[in-house]
């Protein structure tokens, strides 16, 4: 293994027929009632099998918007996505996306049934199977005492671990998480980051990650894409993050410079 | 200076003073809100049977007594169910029409934009028309009969429940509109199970006031026309114990009406609030 690098352009150049998700030179453009936005620039990336890409870069940068494109939720006015080769035309259940919002659960159906709401009307389960999957996976996000509560009973971390379980018990090709723990308080927080990552060391899903902290970043993915805001464009990657470790200092260091090749 | 540390304390074992009382039965009593509208209802029942003594007057204000008299010997006789009954299954055939066009309408609304604009159009030009208005109308096309109370009860209800159905579903986040679409939902199966759950209670606080509007204007139909089929509602009731000067069962139809209203309220559309949007803590 290499140091914590951060090299100028997208270095790491993975051979496109590796790659899970292939996103290039995507340009991505919304209207608002006074005016054309631009919401990122010919942004290119690959995400390989297994990885915990991170977009990271400060608000206006585009990273959300990005997120939803990959999702299907927008398309791209230049560019292309494609995902395992397929290019991405709508929302499907092959890419399942974790928001930020605490309402993203379902308030009608209790926790069993907002895991097991996709598998059944996506993936077309019975009820049986998608009962004992659903109930397989909220006990991995440790919420097997919960699951015959309605959302509105639980608190925000534990809505979020509920998502995380909706998204995962589909097996996703590729989990999309937009800011997913932004709106807990610091504490719930880490125990969230600490479970995802536990999570991944069981079943090495691939995760796409959206988030403004630099020590987010760090702490939850393997390969990180530096965003510049006004428009979005890719400004660096940080590759091989795993390595940095907050014991020796060498987290903290990247954070730094991190930092300062976002705000220079 | 010294160093930052952490200092343990023991833990008090003392006891505690009482953390949790049984409530006494008069306080339990208060917290149901059952109770508590008993109690304004009888407090209301012991004023009406004071001034009616007072009065001394059956054919301006009959005493609540002579009222219950009334209702008693209606209900006992068949009179005052079979004129209920009759008010009813016109009002269920009219509000389930009712119903069943707004949920059409409203969904042609979300999915087009031109239905949206057709929904709009329609409900700011019909909805402040009084449906009583419609009446003498409604008379002409349909004859004297259940047709034309069946159309005015369409009209009342229709516009009240479209409206409340739309901004309700416009209401629905936009995060759970992207929960749906990423779980394949589209057409119908996307508004039946996304949109009509998200959006029940402002649909339930639709159906409540169409429900209101439909009762309203059936009781002023029949108290204008009345019998219809050799049979008339409570309206009807109502306007022929004023012609026979019988103000007690006039006082009892009013009664009935209301009740009915009660009822309808209390039982029909609590149990159907508690049971969902209440449970579902989108609503206290």
């Amino acid at each position: 293994m290499t140091s914590p690098a951060t090299d100028g352009r997208s270095g790491n150049e993975q051979s496109a027929g590796g790659a899970l998700l292939d996103v290039s030179s995507v340009t991505l453009r919304y209207k608002t009632p006074s005016a054309a936005v631009t919401a990122t620039e010919r942004v290119s990336f690959s995400v390989n099998p297994a990885d915990r890409f991170v977009l990271l870069g400060p608000s206006g940068c585009g990273k959300s918007t990005l997120l939803k494109a990959v999702g299907g939720y927008m398309h791209p006015s230049e560019g292309s996505i494609t995902i395992k080769g397929r290019p991405v035309k709508g929302p499907g259940p092959d890419r399942m996306m974790v928001f930020q919002e605490f309402d993203q659960l379902l308030p009608w159906k209790t926790v069993l049934h907002n895991v097991m709401f996709p598998l059944i009307n996506a993936r077309k389960l019975d009820r049986k199977s998608a009962e004992a999957k659903a109930r397989h996976y909220i006990e991995k996000v440790g919420l097997t005492r919960a699951a015959d509560s309605y959302p509105h009973t639980l608190s925000g971390g534990m809505k979020q671990r509920v998502a995380i379980a909706r998204g995962m018990a589909m097996e996703p090709d590729i989990l999309l998480m937009d800011e997913p723990f932004a709106a807990l308080d610091a504490l719930t927080r880490r125990t969230c980051q600490d479970e995802l990552l536990q999570l991944w060391d069981e079943t090495r899903f691939t995760v796409l990650f959206v988030t403004h902290s630099i020590a987010e970043a760090i702490k939850i993915g393997n390969r990180i894409l530096l965003l510049s805001p006004h428009p979005g464009r890719v400004k660096a990657e940080v590759v091989d993050v795993d390595t940095a470790s907050p014991t020796d200092g060498s987290a903290g260091r990247l954070e730094k410079e991190i930092h300062d090749l976002l705000f220079a | 200076m010294s160093s930052a540390r952490i200092i343990l304390r023991a833990t008090a074992e003392t006891a505690a003073p009482e953390a949790e009382r049984k409530l006494t039965w008069y306080e339990l009593a208060w917290e149901s809100g059952f109770v508590r509208k008993l109690l304004i209802i009888l407090i209301l029942a012991v004023i009406w049977e004071a001034y009616g003594r007072y009065l001394d007057n059956p054919l301006l204000f009959p005493t609540l007594s002579e009222t219950l008299r009334a209702l008693y010997d209606r209900v006992l006789d068949g009179s005052l169910p079979a004129r209920a009954w009759a008010s009813i299954q016109v009002l269920l055939m009219g509000y389930v029409i009712g119903v069943a066009l707004a949920g059409t309408l409203t969904i042609l609304a979300i999915n087009t934009r031109l239905g949206s604009d057709f929904l709009e159009t329609m409900t700011a030009m019909l909805s402040p028309l009084p449906a009583i208005a419609l009446l003498p109308l409604a008379l002409i096309w349909f004859g004297l009969g259940n047709g034309s109370l069946v159309f005015i009860l369409i009209h009342s209800v229709l516009w009240p429940v479209a409206l409340n159905t739309h901004s309700g579903f416009r209401g629905v986040s936009q995060t759970l509109r992207m929960v749906g679409r990423n779980s394949d939902l589209r057409g119908l199966n996307y508004v039946f199970k996304i949109l009509i759950p998200a959006a029940f209670p402002s649909i339930l606080s639709g159906l409540k006031i169409g429900w209101a509007f439909t009762w309203r204007t059936l009781i002023a139909a029949e108290l204008v026309f009345g019998v219809s089929s050799g049979k008339g509602g409570l309206g009807w009731f109502i306007f022929e114990n004023r012609n026979l000067l019988d103000i007690p069962n006039v006082f009892a139809g009013l009664l009935t009406v209301i009740l009915i209203g009660l009822v309808v309220e209390n039982l029909v559309f609590r149990t159907l609030e508690r049971r969902t949007v209440v449970r579902w803590g989108m609503q206290n």
